[in-house]
């Protein structure tokens, strides 16, 4: 272990300088948003072939250059590059009349952080997509693609915009991809349910960001990160319940975005998107908005501990359920979105026990082996005709074509079970650990409920690969056959080619390197690159092992089991992992009948019978969903549709038009058309008034 | 005070006027409604009027100024206008129908 390097001067976040010598980054916002006017192009004209493919890798891979090339000559302290007026109103004197939010970029080291992997992992997905979409080459490619482009600029203005305005504009940004994107198969009603689900609940969280957005100017009068930050360091908050409350705002945004309790259950709906979508957005990129949102805002998070709390409960608890539910999936994709809202958890948990860089780092260990395992079961998919039904297939490794996929699935599983020295390895256990060595007692019960889960993640992970790459040959292709002339005759499976090969092995050997900065720490004793990143950003204050917002080294934290938290945290993940990978070696590749005759043991015991069957049902969150929220709103509009209908509309609006119709029937018969009667009326009109004249002069009254 | 009203009112006269404007009236309300020659129902509107008309003038005499008087010399003016306008759609009337009867003209009942 090295010495936790000693606290950066808490001024990394307050001297923050002008960078309009990067303007150039810019283009890194451009690019990404020029292919998607292109692609749409594209898609307008009809333009066949790959070319909106090719535009997008450019682009992107462009942007990625961009990024590597800042990377080169990055500052020490953030800086603010800006480019565009955009929004600016002033209606007063003071920082409470007037509201910045130029179209400014905020760069320190977390932005690169994030950037890195972002446009990255977007290059290559976008690349394995050019193959894995062939098949829509005719319908649907451009339009495809236009939707990547246009998340990774969202993902971009998200994480590199100078102001919380920028960034939500991202927020929705990305998630207008994703719906577009999750209804990409707008034909099948499970893929447009899947998008407008994901849509709605997201929803729910933007709501939060944006009053999260909204209180913030009202504490501290700017949106700017480059004032902000000092602000709330220095000033303390005219409105102390106003403040009290934009961490959980922000929170129930990020909660929303990035798939935790209660709001997790779109992501595992995602699904029904085309499986690089469900790499790029669902798995590695879209979902850690909220780990970076929170990590970004993280100044405001440490003025409220209590905030914190929530979010490494949240965390935790999250990662256990998704965990149990994973278990239960038969569906390959499904079992990964399940784990990755439990790896997710894991990051809340990092951030909430006060290891922001645990958290950054696991999501940037995560974002490669959670791409590449998702990118082999699309390799799969594509090759099976849509199969994903882990029953369906076995043996993979031994099929012709599928080597390499099924290997590179081992390296991916391996990394998801975190066995020892792999890349999640350290980032997990860096969570972990700072959770068992907490002072806390509730963050320490967490730390043992991350223990558990990593076991139950190395028990499902391994599920799946004994299941369907390991064993005897056999599969059943899906219902997606891509040619017609062969759908009746025998399946033959076939293997991706280069566009899909090159990436995975780029991805894995990311997935590899992403390892690297532990190992470096670990035999090499120098400064964890990860943690030299993030401790130059605002997320600096939880960059260190902290307990209770100062900064402390784990060897002096809590000891666990009379160990040192962090070798503690590593050994005990180590023998959970590996008896999860030993029960998942027993009773689905060594012993296959076994998992049958545990589970009909299993649902023949009294009390604990339930069990499978409602994991399987992921533990009826939806129903009870739809039983609470659902259908009382559902029943609700269906009440107010009625009064609309038949009240308002029936009763109020066409009984006004109807009144003058009536009064007009009434008086009808009186014009009859003959010019006599009409003579007729208004002397009698001029008689009455006369006789009632007469009438008043006979009474006496005048 | 003007020498034509220096005679005193003599409200036996102003009487016979008021009887006489009532009588115009309703001759020529009476006509209207039961002729349905048109050009007679316009000759009885125009009875109307001049009721009203002798009726200003019983007043004004009453009242010992002018004003009724010019009131009539207005009436008059608008009369003979109208009539000039009148006559001219009868005969406009006449011409599409070939018929005098007010009775045939109802398209716009209801």
């Amino acid at each position: 272990m090295t010495p936790m390097l000693a606290l950066v001067s808490s001024d990394v976040t307050t001297a923050v300088v002008d960078g309009a010598a990067f303007s150039w980054l810019g283009w890194t916002l451009a690019l990404p948003a020029i292919s998607a006017v292109l692609c749409t192009l594209c898609a307008l004209l009809k333009v066949p072939g790959k070319l909106p493919a090719m535009l997008t890798v450019a682009s992107l891979g462009a942007s990625f250059a961009l990024v590597l090339q800042f990377y080169q000559q990055m500052p020490a302290t953030p800086i603010t590059i800006h480019l565009a007026e955009w929004m600016s109103f002033s209606w007063g004197p003071t920082d409470f009349h007037a509201l910045q939010a130029p179209l400014a970029l905020y760069i320190d080291r977390l932005t690169v952080f994030w950037m890195l992997f972002v446009t990255g992992l977007g290059t290559l997905i976008a690349l394995y997509a050019s193959e894995y979409m062939e098949a829509d080459v005719k319908s649907g490619y451009a339009r495809f693609f236009a939707g990547v482009s246009i998340f990774l600029f969202s993902m971009t203005a998200l994480v590199m915009g100078g102001n919380l305005l920028l960034l939500y504009l991202g927020w929705e940004g990305v998630g207008l991809a994703s719906y577009l994107l999750i209804g990409y198969y707008y034909t099948r009603p499970a893929a447009v349910a899947a998008a407008k689900k994901a849509f709605i609940v997201n929803r729910i969280g933007d709501l939060g960001l944006a009053l999260g957005l909204f209180l913030t100017w009202r504490c501290y009068g700017t949106i700017e990160f480059s004032e902000l930050f000092s602000r709330i360091a220095s000033a303390p908050s005219n409105a102390p319940w106003d403040e009290a409350l934009i961490p959980y705002l922000f929170m129930l945004g990020a909660f929303g975005k990035s798939a935790q309790i209660p709001l997790y259950v779109w992501l595992p709906d995602a699904m029904e998107g085309p499986t690089p979508v469900s790499a790029l957005i669902h798995a590695a990129t879209m979902v850690t908005a909220g780990v970076y949102l929170i990590a970004r805002m993280y100044p405001i998070f440490l003025v409220q501990p209590d905030a914190l709390v929530v979010v490494a409960w949240v965390g935790g608890s999250t990662a256990l359920l998704a965990a149990t539910i994973g278990m239960a999936q038969f569906d390959l994709k499904r079992v990964w979105a399940y784990s990755t809202i439990s790896q997710l958890g894991y990051m809340f948990l990092g951030l909430g026990v006060g290891t922001t860089f645990g958290a950054c780092y696991h999501t940037f260990t995560h974002a490669f082996f959670k791409a590449l395992l998702f990118l082999t079961a699309g390799a799969v998919m594509h090759g099976f005709a849509g199969q994903l039904d882990l029953r369906h297939l076995s043996g993979l490794r031994r099929v012709p074509g599928f080597r390499l996929v099924s290997w590179l699935a081992l390296l991916g599983c391996l990394w998801l079970a975190a066995i020892p020295f792999s890349a999640a390895y350290f980032s997990k256990d860096t969570i972990l650990a700072t959770a068992l060595g907490s002072d806390r007692a509730d963050f320490r019960f967490l730390g043992w409920m991350g223990l558990f889960t990593a076991g139950l993640t190395a028990y499902y992970t391994f599920r799946i690969w004994f299941r369907v790459f390991a064993g005897p040959v056999h599969f059943v292709p899906g219902n997606d056959s891509h040619d017609a002339d062969h759908a009746h005759a025998k399946f033959h499976p076939h293997g991706p080619r280069w566009a899909i090969r090159l990436p995975l092995i780029l991805i894995a050997i990311g997935a590899v390197l992403s390892g690297l900065p532990g190992y470096i720490e670990t035999f090499a004793h120098k400064e964890n690159w990860a943690q030299w990143m993030i401790a130059g950003s605002s997320a600096v204050e939880g960059a260190g092992l902290s307990h209770g917002g100062h900064a402390e080294h784990a060897d002096h934290g809590h000891l666990v089991l009379g160990m040192d938290a962090h070798k503690a945290a590593s050994l005990l993940s180590g023998i959970l992992g590996a008896i999860g990978i030993g029960i998942a070696f027993w009773i689905h590749l060594a012993r296959r009948s076994a998992a049958d005759s545990i589970r009909r043991t299993i649902e023949h015991t009294p009390l604990i019978g339930w069990i499978p069957r409602a994991a399987e049902r992921k533990w009826y969150v939806d129903e009870v969903y739809h039983a609470a929220f659902r259908m009382p709103l559902w029943m609700t509009a269906h009440v107010l549709h009625f009064i609309d209908k038949h009240i308002v509309d029936a009763g109020v609006v066409d009984g006004i038009g109807r009144a003058p119709a009536s009064l007009g029937r009434v008086f009808r018969p009186l014009y009859g058309g003959a010019l006599q009667s009409y003579a007729v009326t208004m002397a009698g009109g001029i008689g009455l008034i006369l006789v009632w004249l007469v009438w008043n002069w006979v009474r006496g009254v005048h | 005070m003007n020498p034509l009203l220096a005679i005193a009112a003599d409200t036996s006269i102003i009487r016979v006027a008021l009887l006489l404007s009532a009588l115009l009236f309703a001759i020529g309300v009476a006509g209207f409604l039961t002729r349905r020659n048109m050009i007679i129902m316009f000759l009885c509107t125009e009875l109307v009027f001049q009721g009203a008309a002798l009726a200003m003038i019983a007043f004004g005499r009453l009242h010992g100024n002018l004003s009724g008087q010019v009131f009539t010399i207005f009436i008059l003016t608008v009369a003979a206008a109208e009539a000039a306008l009148a006559l001219a759609l009868v005969v406009l009337l006449y011409r599409r129908r070939e018929t005098l009867s007010a009775e045939v003209w109802s398209e716009l009942k209801e």
